[in-house]
């Protein structure tokens, strides 16, 4: 009988901890579902195309090459090299992201090998003169939003989370994003970013994707449209490598000029 | 003179240890052939300055139309654990031959592991965090004939040591094969009454240019500031020049002992930086300082373009012998990039003597074209130059430069 009660007792308050979830709980759960899912790829390495498309379709493509390390206690560390266009190769940014304070992020100039400590409040311009910001490359750390659960959809005939997330630095340039997430390995399929007006500013949609040792999902491709201005960038993943073995010495300011030469 | 007696074998030493680096490198890549990456590249430069008042010496010119080359060339192997780089430059002006000049801007073997890496052979090096004046920058000598600002430098013989520790990195080099800095000849602009020729500059060491040179530098970063000490011992890459009273000139390179700081503490939009040197020698000693901020107004309204402003205060106690002429001055600049896919970029900078009248002020702008053309568009104005400084000799020296460089 006193067994019976406790169970009872136990649904009851399980019962109403479901209950009691807000969107806020629901979203933020999510939101740390899906970074604790992608853990432990330790360090990657892929080399990108990006491809600017402006109004009239006039196409300018550019090559980077990316480093990452992961970190579970501080945000990750990043290194990101353009081989092109040529006039710039060499050109390198070393970021160290942080969950709570602003990232610490140096910049490279190969022609005067100067290595420049550079400011990171200005997330929101443009990369590269793409129309994809600082901000939407940068590590997506959980702590750099506020969540909100907004319902269930079905995209790209995936059942998908529809989470809106909000960025906690007053310096982004968006309101809220609204993130379709896979419901059975939190990978990304569409995000549409409103920018501080409030108005759809770009839709991010993410194709091809691979698996990586087992459940590291990676889109082979991120088409990013700006809705006002008409331009689009693509961004294409190559040779994606996971466990590659780099080290927190790896991302020093020498490594930093080595990359650029 | 003593500096050219020693020239000989000087330069048939260096290119003894030149050639041994790249036979090395060869036997070494060769062991390793499976594992090679290798990398050509470079850019074609035309360039045209006008020199927009006629020149107050005689025999100055003023159209030079002129082409540059900078080859590239990158091998690595065993993924990046060796390295051998190679930028060569080459510059042909069409009206001031004294202009025409190669050099080996880098040349050097490296290798790396997991804390530290090692280089031999030329190699470029750059410290600090100002941008009116770079005073502890001391590794390369400038070169003179390329950049007015400085920020051209010739390659420099060096052992580096870089090591990586959790209280910092700490560099050690050790020098020689001094290069001395080349000047403008006859039909050139920019230059002293009488041009000034490699033999009148002399050296203070009697070992010349092949004087053993050493510098170390500790730099770390704590949250947002970085900051760096170095130390230098050698030959002086400035040298001390004067005109004597007949109106010939004297100079010479002493022998310098350098220490210097540089920090930059990133606060928000607001880099602070601030640079001071100390330097000593027999013939002259000097403190000098470079303290200033820049500030970014990031992605203006949302427009993706970016204003930055810039202020810098310079001291220089060797007052009107300071060749650089910053002996009080500020400087105040702004930056305008539009982030773009052209990369269009202005910076504008101006720099005003606080005692006196003198003004310098300078307007740079470039964009690409295409995927592969970089156009740089140069003006520079001396205004008002006060005759109690060194740059006085240059008054009439306004100039527009348009830079087109191909790479490939």
């Amino acid at each position: 009988m006193k067994k019976t009660i406790k169970t009872i007792a136990l649904l009851l308050i399980g019962g109403s901890m479901t209950w009691a979830q807000t969107p806020e709980q629901k979203g933020l759960k999510i939101a740390q579902d899906a970074s604790k899912y992608d853990e432990g790829f330790e360090s990657s390495e892929v080399n990108l195309t990006m491809t600017l498309k402006n109004k009239h379709g006039q196409e300018s493509v550019r090559f980077l090459s990316n480093q990452t390390l992961e970190l579970i206690e501080d945000g990750d560390k990043s290194l990101i090299v353009f081989n092109s266009p040529r006039d710039v190769k060499g050109t390198a940014t070393l970021t160290y992201t942080h969950k709570e304070v602003s990232d610490d992020q140096w910049l490279y100039l190969p022609s005067i090998k100067r290595v420049k400590r550079i400011s990171s409040d200005n997330k929101s311009g443009p990369f590269m003169g793409s129309e994809f910001a600082y901000e939407d490359l940068s590590s997506q750390e959980v702590e750099k939003y506020t969540y909100k659960y907004i319902k269930d959809d079905n995209i790209n005939g995936e059942n998908a989370y529809v989470i809106e997330r909000d960025p906690v630095d007053p310096k982004s340039g968006y309101t809220r994003q609204l993130v379709w997430l896979n419901k059975s390995n939190y990978r990304p399929e569409k995000i549409e970013f409103y920018d501080r007006k409030d108005e759809l500013l770009k839709t991010l949609s993410y194709a091809n994707y691979k698996v990586y040792l087992g459940k590291h999902w990676r889109a082979g491709e991120f088409l990013m449209v700006n809705h006002q201005t008409g331009k689009e960038t693509t961004l294409k993943f190559e040779d994606y490598r996971f466990k590659v073995g780099l080290a927190e010495a790896d991302f020093s300011q020498n490594s930093l000029i080595r990359a650029g030469r | 003179m003593n500096g050219t007696r020693s020239l000989g074998w000087f330069i048939t030493l260096q290119r003894a240890i030149m050639l041994a680096v790249i036979v090395f490198s060869n036997f070494q890549m060769r062991a390793q052939s499976k594992e090679v990456y290798t990398e050509f590249s470079g850019n074609v430069g035309f360039e045209y300055r006008y020199f927009m008042n006629e020149g107050l010496y005689s025999g100055q010119k003023d159209h030079f139309p002129a082409f540059s080359i900078q080859p590239e060339y990158y091998v690595e192997w065993q993924g990046g654990k060796y390295i051998l780089n190679f930028t060569g430059f080459g510059r042909v002006d069409f009206t001031d031959p004294e202009r025409n000049h190669l050099d080996i801007r880098e040349l050097y073997w490296q290798t790396v592991n997991n804390k530290w890496e090692l280089s031999v052979g030329l190699k470029k090096i750059y410290w600090g965090v100002t941008e009116a004046a770079h005073l502890v920058d001391i590794i390369n000598q400038t070169d003179n004939l390329e950049s007015f600002d400085g920020e051209q430098k010739l390659g420099q013989f060096m052992l580096h040591y870089s090591y990586m520790t959790n209280f910092g990195t700490f560099d050690l080099f050790a020098m020689s094969f001094f290069r001395k800095r080349q000047f403008p000849g006859v039909d050139g602009r920019l230059r002293t009454p009488d041009p000034i020729t490699d033999s009148q500059l002399d050296f203070e060491s009697g070992m010349n240019e092949t004087r053993p040179e050493g510098a170390i530098r500790w730099s770390h970063y704590f949250g947002p500031v970085d900051i760096g000490f170095s130390y230098f011992y050698g030959n002086g890459r400035e040298p001390i020049v004067g005109i004597n009273d007949d109106g010939s000139l004297f100079g010479v390179y002493p022998v310098i002992k350098q220490a210097g700081i540089d920090l930059q503490a990133t606060t928000g939009p607001i880099l602070w930086k601030f640079e001071s040197i100390i330097r000593r020698s027999d013939i002259q000693d000097m403190k000098a300082l470079d303290v200033g901020f820049e500030y970014t107004f990031g992605n203006i309204g949302g427009s993706g373009i970016d204003l930055g402003l810039l202020g810098e205060y310079l001291y220089d106690d060797r007052g009107d012998l300071a060749l650089s002429s910053l002996q009080s001055d500020v400087f105040i600049g702004s930056r305008l990039a539009f982030n773009d896919v052209q990369s269009t970029e202005i910076l504008f900078g101006t720099i005003l003597d606080v005692n006196r009248s003198t003004q310098l002020i300078s307007l740079e702008g470039s964009r690409r074209f295409g995927e592969s053309l970089k156009a740089n568009l140069e003006m520079r104005l001396f205004r008002k130059v006060s005759d109690e400084e060194f740059i006085y000799l240059f008054r009439a020296d306004d100039f527009l430069k348009l830079e087109l460089d191909w790479y490939f």
